[in-house]
């Protein structure tokens, strides 16, 4: 299990980068944090000729609040986002106490997860419910990418092979936002077999805003729009939750694999949306704005 | 002898190096001048290698050499084979016993994803890996059997074609009159079992370093095996040189839970590479080659009766059994004996027919793997117990308290063979007191009144029981040498190899004792076989009944020695001199005491005059075990289920266990620990998935799921002591027993969790996804 053998360049600056992905294209792969691309290669799956190493970039390592948004450079580590979000926004930090293992989220940087696009992980799903924006740069300039068009298909987004994401924008919950977050895994820290993420505002005792992420249960992670939609303006309760769950799984095309069958993420999927709003809706405060 | 250590929790002496990381690996050992090998490994479960071309690798830059079967044809012999049935058992038992032996290179069919066929020899392990991707395979793929029934149909293609069949065991046996038994009988329960196929995954892989000494004819081989005198065995017909040239040396490892006890090409290709080129050469296996190169285990399927009395007696037990072996009977009968063997386990069950096929298949080879039989066939009986229960009404707790054999009826003779050949006479025990203290322990009445006030909230838990009996500790022998220096401190080398096992704590605690001398002074060596002539190995549960009776045996002479020297020099009698504390005494007088270092000394010859004895403070001795002895225990697992997506939480494990006289309680804690985790890895997470053309679907640890810290219960362990008469320690194997029962404990515990179901686990791993859609198929049958 040693890599085939590869050129490596290491960049400093982020036009460095640029150049190097716009002279190699897809015959170079971009290493972050490495704790997807490392065992790839280590396994001769990822036979790239090239491998950018940004781990020197150090303009791209940051991690910074500004106005109610995150913003997330392209090397900070996800245990960097995990411990910022630790007492400020539970919602986070629960989803990134699932990524993998404390040593992986050590190495493994939040930007490397979204570009990685596995549709069963936590942080792509958590990018799309907070509606983020990730900035990236390509030979043709900066561009930003709204998360609903980010994921196109299970590992694979619509960034281009020249372009390298610089940075990522986390829209925050509101104060008093209510949060529900559930997976089932095999163990603690796998991919999730199921995942759901639900965030809910309320103003006049009517639901105002609501966001429900589900993934695993399909090519990329996915907003539940139809149980969005009979959400909006509705006063919470059981029954709505129950009410919206079962719209929940419309849509959903998941695929069996080893570890569980479609019908199981398309069964499961409803249940956890029940829970995730059943733990929102006790979470929530009306919004004071 | 003082019992200063025997039975005290001493601090197991290895691990400061472990816990400090200076632990030496095989993969630790680097010598100068060192090669790397690497392997192809056949993409194919079955297919005919048309031809093999292999230029573009030897002109890859670093590479040696590359060898195919046809390069290496004079030293391709057939590797080890095992598992003859030995005389006692050959007369009892018909069987009809088929073994191919397989060689270290395949030479023109591959028979399962994973054998070698070919070793590229280079300057590092990347470039040996490069010219591996160069090597060009013409292949003829060939329709291969993945399925254990079909492979025991007619029609089947042939894993190997002379057989003419697939079967590689097969055979019936009975007691009593089993139909006689079940035409009396007022209920039969029936079911079917499956056992997955699941491994030992040690977190060290295998690993070979082999130094051909040119000058002297000799070979030194490193070898992370648990079995260091079965290599040298091997490489003695190999390499065609006798055992004194041969030294194999297991250093320290990583785990290897039998998956380190079989045989394997590498063990032999290995040192061939470096006699053929005179330098030395390391392997290292890799996570990747472990998944298909490692032996696989378990894979079973019962097709179980249970007949009964209305009151829950059981009075008979038919099973046909499958065993899937994979492509080579590596081990004869010992894993559809052991099955046999320890189907009855705790019960009182005096009718008995099986009918035996073990089948090869286009599949990584099995072995034993802890337990080594006994968690299939347990999680069959103790399966079909609490059907059984269920159908009758009685609780799990009761139907076993009616059938479990009681002390009074020990030693309990069931009218056939152990897998030894010698007579199945369970030797001590109490099966209903391990019921009781299980039982005690997790406070079964409550749990059972909180069982139902929970479901009336919507929480599903559920206990789960399983009892076992188990044969340990398997002869003939392990060998020990002692030997005193002339500091007086002492050595005791065995052939028991420790893979984690914490010999260097229980032995020294026994030579100890038995020498009269501080446990600081006794260093353990295991598995080299330059330190002690002949050895056996460490597996089935043997080393502390086996290496503890000779190191007992082998001290006891030692410890004569000593005092004839001590006496000679005290001028008293030796039935006067005794041995404490590393002194030399005449009894009842401590002002005599001497150092044990005076005595050894004054026993060496100088220029003045002889010693005062020989200094031949040295002994081996090869204890002889009459048969097994017979461990027990009973595990009750705690459980909740999540209806709602079909999550199972161990939320408590209790073992009541006897392995007779415990040396340490803090190893015996931490052996039953590690055996349940592997067991909940049975229960809920782990198996090897094949797809039909025999592509091994679970490759790497991402999809080949081992329980972690995270997925395991508190586990609390009672100690019951029934010393075993068959040794002088009174001890019984305890290695495996932890990973027995958990399977079906798990599975009956789920199963009584949603008995308002009526869901009915047949096979593990019980996963989330095929536990739910079994909750949802009961809800939707009326």
């Amino acid at each position: 299990m040693k890599p085939p053998p590869f050129e490596y360049v290491d960049p400093r600056t982020v036009d460095d980068v640029v150049a190097a992905l716009h002279q190699h294209g897809d015959d170079a792969k971009v290493l972050a944090g490495g704790q997807s691309l490392m065992p790839m290669l280590n396994m001769r799956l990822a036979r790239p000729a090239v491998v950018i190493d940004i781990n020197r970039v150090t303009e791209l390592d940051h991690l910074e609040e500004e106005n109610g948004v995150l913003r997330v450079g392209a090397l900070a580590r996800q245990r960097a986002l995990e411990r910022w979000a630790a007492g400020r926004v539970p919602l986070i930090a629960a989803a990134l106490r699932l990524v993998g293992h404390v040593a992986i989220r050590n190495r493994g940087t939040v930007v490397g997860s979204l570009t990685h696009a596995d549709p069963a992980a936590e942080l792509p799903a958590l990018f799309v419910c907070l509606d983020g924006v990730a900035r990236v740069r390509g030979s043709a300039g900066v561009r930003d990418v709204r998360a609903a068009d980010l994921f196109v298909g299970p590992l694979t987004t619509s960034l281009g092979s020249d372009e390298l994401m610089i940075e990522t924008r986390w829209p925050l919950p509101r104060a008093g936002a209510g949060w529900g977050f559930h997976e089932v895994a095999r163990r603690h820290g796998d991919f999730a077999l199921v995942g759901v993420l639900a965030l809910v505002t309320l103003a006049a005792g009517r639901i105002h805003d609501v966001r429900i992420s589900i993934f695993g249960a399909g090519p990329t992670p996915a907003r539940a729009r139809a149980a969005e939609q009979r959400l909006a303006g509705a006063a919470p309760g059981a029954a709505l939750a129950r009410d919206a769950a079962a719209l929940a799984g419309e849509g959903l095309t998941p695929d069996a694999d080893l570890h569980a069958s479609a019908a199981y993420r398309k069964s499961v999927a409803r249940t956890l949306t029940e829970r995730a709003l059943t733990d929102a809706f006790a979470r929530v405060k009306e919004d004071r704005g | 002898m003082g019992a200063k250590y025997f039975g005290a929790a001493v601090k197991r002496r290895e691990d400061p190096r472990f816990l400090r990381g200076e632990a030496r690996y095989v993969d630790d050992v680097k010598l100068s001048g060192m090669l790397h090998a690497a392997f192809l490994r056949s993409p194919h479960a079955h297919a005919r290698i048309a031809s093999i071309n292999a230029d573009a690798a030897r002109a890859m830059p670093g590479v040696v050499r590359v060898f195919t079967f046809r390069d290496l044809e004079r030293w391709m012999k057939p590797l080890p084979l095992f598992g003859a049935p030995p005389p006692g058992l050959a007369a009892a038992i018909r069987f009809e016993i088929r073994q191919a032996a397989q060689h270290a290179l395949v030479r023109d069919r591959a028979r399962y994803v994973g054998e070698i066929v070919a070793m590229v020899v280079a300057d590092s392990r990347y470039r040996a890996e490069d010219a591996v991707d160069r090597i060009d395979v013409e292949w003829e793929p060939l329709t291969p059997v993945v399925d254990m029934r079909a492979a025991a149909q007619p029609a089947s293609p042939l894993v190997h074609e002379d057989w003419g069949s697939n079967l590689a065991i097969g055979f019936t046996h009975g007691i009593g009159d089993v139909d006689r038994a079940f035409a009396a009988a007022d209920v039969v329960m029936r079911e079917t079992f499956l056992i997955q196929r699941y491994v030992g995954m040690p977190l060290e892989g295998r690993g070979v370093v082999a130094a051909w000494d040119r000058r002297d004819g000799s070979l030194t081989t490193w070898n992370s095996t648990q079995v260091s005198h079965f290599v040298q065995q091997g490489l003695t017909l190999a390499l065609d040189l006798p055992p004194h040239k041969i030294r194999v040396i297991a250093p320290d490892l990583g785990g290897g839970f039998g998956t380190k006890a079989s045989g394997y090409p590498e063990d032999t290709l290995v040192p061939i590479a470096s006699v053929v080129l005179g330098r030395p050469v390391k392997w290292v296996e890799d996570r990747r080659e472990h998944m298909m190169g490692a032996a696989h285990a378990r894979h079973q399927i019962h097709e179980i009766e249970l007949a009964a009395r209305r009151d829950g007696t059981i009075v008979g037990l038919r099973d046909r059994i499958w065993l899937d072996l994979g492509a080579y009977n590596v081990w004869g009968v010992v894993l559809p004996y052991n099955t046999v063997a320890h189907l009855i386990g705790p019960h009182r069950i005096r009718n008995m027919r099986v009918d035996v096929q073990a089948v090869v298949t286009h599949k990584t080879p099995n072995a034993p793997y802890r337990g080594a039989g006994r968690p299939e066939t347990v999680f069959a009986m103790d399966r079909a117990v609490d059907c059984l229960a269920r159908q009758l009404g009685l609780d799990a707790a009761d139907i076993r308290r009616k059938n479990y054999i009681r002390a009074d009826e020990m030693p309990f003779d069931f009218g056939m063979p152990y897998r030894d050949g010698n007579p199945l006479v369970y030797d001590t025990g109490d099966f209903p007191a391990a019921l009781e203290a299980a039982l005690n322990a997790a406070g079964y009445a409550e749990l059972r009144r909180d069982q139902k006030r929970l479901r009336d909230a919507g929480v599903y838990r559920g206990i789960g029981l399983s009892g076992y009996v188990e044969g340990t500790a398997i002869g003939p022998f392990e060998g020990v040498t002692v030997k005193v220096d002339l500091a007086g401190h002492v050595t005791v080398a065995t052939g028991a190899v420790n893979s984690g096992q914490g010999h260097e704590t229980s032995f020294a605690q026994v030579a100890a004792d038995a020498l009269g001398v501080p446990i600081d002074w006794v260093t353990v060596i295991g598995g080299d076989t330059a330190a002690v002539p002949f050895g056996v190995g460490t597996f089935a549960s043997r080393s502390a009944v086996t290496a503890g009776s000779s190191i007992v045996d082998a001290a006891a002479q030692v410890k004569e020695k000593l005092v004839r020297a001590a006496a000679s020099l005290l001028e008293a009698a030796p039935a006067d001199v005794d041995i404490d504390d590393g002194q030399a005494l005449v009894r009842g007088a401590p002002g005599s005491a001497i150092p044990l270092a005076k005595v050894v000394q004054a026993s060496i010859p100088t220029f003045a005059k002889p010693g005062v004895a020989s200094p031949d403070f040295e002994a081996s001795a090869y204890h002889h075990v009459p048969t097994v002895t017979y461990a027990s225990a009973v595990h009750l697992a705690h459980v909740e289920v999540d209806v709602g997506t079909g999550h199972v939480r161990l939320l408590r494990y209790v073992v009541a266990h006897d392995c007779g006289k415990v040396i340490n309680p803090t190893i015996v804690e931490g052996q039953v620990h590690g055996g349940v985790a592997q067991g909940v890895g049975g229960a809920l997470f782990e198996e090897m998935v094949y797809d039909d053309q025999g592509q091994l679907l679970t490759g790497t640890l991402m999809d080949y799921l081992v329980p972690t810290a995270a997925e395991l219960p508190p586990i609390e362990t009672v100690h019951l002591e029934y010393p075993s008469p068959r040794n002088p320690l009174g001890v019984k194997g305890l290695g495996e027993g932890g990973a027995i029962s958990p399977p079906a404990a798990i599975a009956n515990a789920i199963e009584d969790a949603l008995s308002p179901f009526g869901v009915r686990i047949r096979e593990t791993p019980v996963s989330p996804s095929r536990l739910l859609a079994l909750i949802d198929s009961a809800r939707s049958s009326p």
